[in-house]
Parts: structure tokens; C-alpha cells; sequence
């Protein structure tokens, strides 16, 4: 049987909705929030790493060769990494 | 052994709350229970109990401490009154939500304003929905015995939640009663140390106070509504066996001389022992006045109190808080909605009373009863009345 996103019924509830299993909170994309979805131009990107400390989902990682990306299942759409990308190598897109 | 003692009653519920062996006390001292937190200080630093006591810098941090102590698995004891209450406010909901038992004695003083240090039922009143066991102690021994059973009944694990212990501020607080006070061996037989249901230890895995998103916080009020309602079981098995133990017996609804009374009166807290006097002279005059006092009021012991006003043709319900802009004030709300769907009730007069320190006498009680007398056949102007209110 596929584990339940949460509780069908109250009676399944843990008391005080406690949550017993770690790390619970990575099952939960958050990526459905979103309306825009960040873009990074690696042809403009100088390898700060300023995005990734900004994102507040800490879905930005770096890849192999130091350049950085978001995770879309995670990201938010908030723009913090294409506010604080002063190179400019992020744009806001409809996603 | 348990020893009859004679001491104010704010230092009795110091010593009793000692007596249950607190790992966690965090309290801001406020009149009118300064004493507690006070005296608990000494306790500690006089070395008789091994405990952590945090000298907080306000209510707010107090409650939030007391929180995260109860949530590692902790005993936690803590103190308030008043604004001390509702600066505590912000977290006072969240502590039963995440059902982290604690027990506060709450010391009733009026809410400002204006600002008043007297005593009323206003603070109590305006946490009252938010998911706490809310018992009121009627006079000393009541308030030492509470406290004892508020712990047994709070860790329970059928229940896990917070209770309030109310006892009137000064009325109470500062009196010196004559009180019978058990010992450290009898406390420690009635109530073993807490068994925490979950900590919050990097051993085991635990996360509390987590999220409630539109499709799951509805289902989360829920089971803390049924927790809390379900606690009642629990409470009366404690006060079971309390009165084995110690032969004083509690119940959800008192009653005095009820049997075969025509108008009754509702009390609840310290009120009850006044009014009593009035019931006796009123007896002598054979007018046949009958008392209850509502010891539990949350969970509201709905079946105890319909139980309890069968036969009265008149029922006084008397409150210690205005409900600004209400229909009713807070205590006879809810008994009105309690008795509304029963076939046979009586007719329900609603006064409130002894409002910021305002005394109540025992004259008073028997102009009420008799006031209220007529209240089947003429009916009152109005759904309550501020007994005593000058008005020109
Ligand atoms: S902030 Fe901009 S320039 Fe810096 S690493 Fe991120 S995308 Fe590249
Ligand atoms: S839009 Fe917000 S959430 Fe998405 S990657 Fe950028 S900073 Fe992170």
C-alpha cells in the first residue's frame, strides 16, 4: 500500500501531531507553490554561490563544475536568488 | 504521615508542588501569586528539591520554557495570574496541541482595566476554550490536594495536557487556612515520577509542534477536542482513588443541601463557602435554597450538572466575569446551552458577581435567592445582571 501523505482521519493522528518519522518534512514538495521558476545562465553566472546561500528552501546546489541550480521540486518560486544574483545570471519565468 | 497545618495558602501550594518533586519550575512572579514562584524559589535554593528553577524575565518566556521542559520530559510546575496569563497568551493554546502536560496554579485576579490586582474570574475566563483541564479550588485544602492531582492527571497518557489549577487571588491566596498536608512518602506513593509518552532526544527521533496545513488542522482539533473531553475518565479515576488514599472526596459538581431545593445556586471557586452560609440561614427562614459548586470546568461536566439541577424550579447561576458584548456571561452560557435541550429545567437567573475584589456577602447571597424566587413566573429584564452595580 502506498504510505499516506498524512492522516486520512483524526483517530490516526499522533497525539500533539507529533511526527515520529526523521526528515519527514523532504516528502512535502513545496514546489507546487510556485507560479514563477528561476532560470540560471551559465554563460552569465561567475560561480558566487550567492544564490545558494540566499534560498531560503535550500534547494540550490552546485554541480561538478561549480555551477549552480535549483531543485523544482523544492523551489518556492520566492525570486530571492534572482534578487540577489548581482551578475544577473537568474531570471524569473511563468512556469 | 499527613500533618495539619496552619499556613497562608499560596505558601501551601508551594510546599505541595515541592512535594511532587518538579524537575522544571519557570514562573514571573505577579500579584496575587507571588508567593508561589517565591516560596518555590526558596525551596530550591535552600537545597530541599533538585530541581531546575529558571528565574524568567517575563510570563511569555516562563510558559515557553515550562513548553520545551515538558517536551524533553520534564515534571514542570509554573504560576500566573492575570496579565501575567495573557502575556503568556501566545503559547498557552500551543501547549495542549501538542499535548505537553504541565500544571499551572493560576491565582484569579481581574484583568486590567482598569488595572486591578483584585479578585475575579476574567483571566481564567479568557483562556478558557484554548485546551487546557481547568479545576477551581473552593479554599485551601482544595487548592494542596489539585495540585497534587493535577500532575497525576495531566502525564497521564490517556490524556497529556496541561492543567490549570485556579484558586481565588487573595481570597485564597493570601489566607491562612488551617489545612492537612501530606508527606513527601505519600505524595511519592500517589504520584510516581512522569513517564514521558515522547522526548525530544536526539536518540529518538521525534518532531513536535509540526505544521497543520488546511488538510490536516481540522482533523488535529479534533482529536485535542476528544482528548481533552476524554480526560474526564481519567479525572474521575484520579479523584477515585484520591479519596481511598486520602478519604477527601472530589467530584466534577459539588452539591449542599440539594436534595429537595427549589432555587439553587451555581458557584464556582471560593464563593461556594460564603454562599453556603446563606443556604444554612435561608433553611432556618424554610426557604429551600440548595448550592453547587462546579470544581471541574473544563471538561465541562455537562451530565453531572443536568444531573445535579433536576427538580429546581429556579437555578442561580453566578459568574465571576463579564462577557463584554455577549449574550450571557461566561458560566451561564454554557450551562444555558447545557440544560436547553432538556424536557424539564428551571428557569435561569444569571448574576455576576464580586467582580475586581468587589466583596460578596452572605447577606448578598440570600438577596439573590430571594430575588430570584419569582424569576419562573416574572422574568428577568435582562439575560444577567451586575449584581451590586451603582446606577443612577
Ligand atoms: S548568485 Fe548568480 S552568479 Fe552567483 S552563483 Fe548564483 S547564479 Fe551564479
Ligand atoms: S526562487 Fe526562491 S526557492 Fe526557488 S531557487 Fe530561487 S531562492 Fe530558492
Amino acid at each position: 500500500m502506498a504510505e499516506k501523505k498524512w492522516p486520512e482521519t483524526w483517530q490516526e493522528i499522533n497525539p500533539g501531531l507529533m511526527v515520529f518519522k526523521p526528515a519527514s518534512a523532504r516528502s512535502y514538495l513545496t514546489g507546487g507553490w510556485r507560479a514563477q521558476k528561476p532560470i540560471l545562465d551559465n554563460t552569465k553566472c561567475i560561480k558566487c554561490g550567492v544564490c545558494y546561500l540566499f534560498c531560503p528552501e535550500g534547494c540550490i546546489t552546485e554541480d561538478a563544475e561549480g555551477y549552480f541550480m535549483a531543485d523544482l521540486n523544492y523551489c518556492k518560486g520566492c525570486g530571492i536568488c534572482y534578487h540577489e544574483c548581482w551578475p544577473r545570471a537568474i531570471k524569473m519565468v511563468e512556469d | 504521615m499527613s500533618k495539619r497545618i496552619g499556613m497562608e495558602i499560596a505558601l501551601a501550594a508551594a510546599e505541595v508542588a515541592a512535594l511532587c518533586r518538579p524537575d522544571v519550575i519557570a514562573a514571573y512572579p505577579i500579584t496575587p501569586n507571588t508567593h508561589i514562584p517565591e516560596h518555590l524559589a526558596e525551596i530550591v535554593a535552600e537545597g530541599h528539591l533538585d530541581c531546575e528553577y529558571l528565574p524568567v524575565e517575563s510570563e511569555h518566556s516562563a510558559l515557553s520554557a515550562c513548553a520545551g521542559a515538558s517536551a524533553v520530559g520534564a515534571r514542570v510546575f509554573t504560576a500566573t495570574s492575570s496579565q501575567g496569563l495573557l502575556y503568556m497568551g501566545e503559547i498557552v493554546p500551543i501547549i495542549p496541541a501538542m499535548r505537553l502536560p504541565i500544571v499551572m496554579a493560576l491565582g484569579n485576579r481581574a484583568l486590567s482595566g482598569p488595572i486591578n490586582i483584585w479578585n475575579d474570574h476574567s483571566d481564567v475566563m479568557a483562556v478558557r476554550d484554548m485546551g487546557w483541564i481547568c479545576l477551581f479550588a473552593a479554599n485551601g485544602q482544595e487548592t494542596i490536594d489539585m495540585i497534587v492531582q493535577a500532575f497525576k492527571i495531566g502525564e497521564d497518557h490517556r490524556v497529556m495536557l496541561p492543567v490549570l489549577v485556579n484558586l481565588d487571588g487573595f481570597q485564597l491566596t493570601h489566607v491562612v487556612e488551617s489545612m492537612i498536608m501530606p508527606d513527601q512518602e505519600e505524595v511519592d506513593k500517589f504520584l510516581p515520577p512522569r513517564k514521558p509518552y515522547a522526548t525530544v532526544h536526539p536518540d529518538n527521533v521525534v518532531s513536535m509542534g509540526t505544521l497543520g496545513l488546511p488538510e490536516i488542522y481540522t482533523e488535529a482539533k479534533k482529536a485535542e477536542d476528544e482528548a481533552l473531553i476524554n480526560s474526564k475518565k481519567v479525572i474521575l479515576e484520579v479523584w477515585k482513588e484520591w479519596e481511598k488514599t486520602f478519604g477527601r472526596k472530589y467530584e466534577p459538581i459539588e452539591s449542599y443541601k440539594t436534595k429537595d431545593a427549589d432555587v439553587i445556586m451555581l458557584t464556582v471557586g471560593s464563593m461556594y463557602e460564603t454562599a453556603a452560609i446563606a443556604v444554612d440561614q435561608l433553611h432556618k427562614e424554610g426557604f429551600k435554597a440548595g448550592l453547587l459548586n462546579m470544581k471541574l470546568f473544563r471538561p465541562f461536566p455537562a451530565d453531572e450538572l443536568k444531573a445535579a439541577v433536576k427538580g429546581a424550579r429556579v437555578l442561580i447561576v453566578t459568574d465571576r466575569a463579564v462577557m463584554c458584548g455577549g449574550a450571557q456571561a461566561p458560566v451561564c452560557a454554557e450551562v444555558k446551552s447545557v440544560l436547553y435541550d432538556e424536557p424539564v429545567r428551571p428557569a435561569i437567573v444569571n448574576e455576576i458577581i464580586g467582580l475586581g475584589g468587589r466583596d460578596v456577602r452572605v447577606d448578598d447571597f440570600i438577596k439573590m435567592f430571594k430575588k430570584a424566587a419569582t424569576a419562573d413566573k416574572v422574568k428577568p429584564e435582562r439575560a444577567y445582571e451586575i449584581y451590586g452595580v451603582r446606577s443612577s
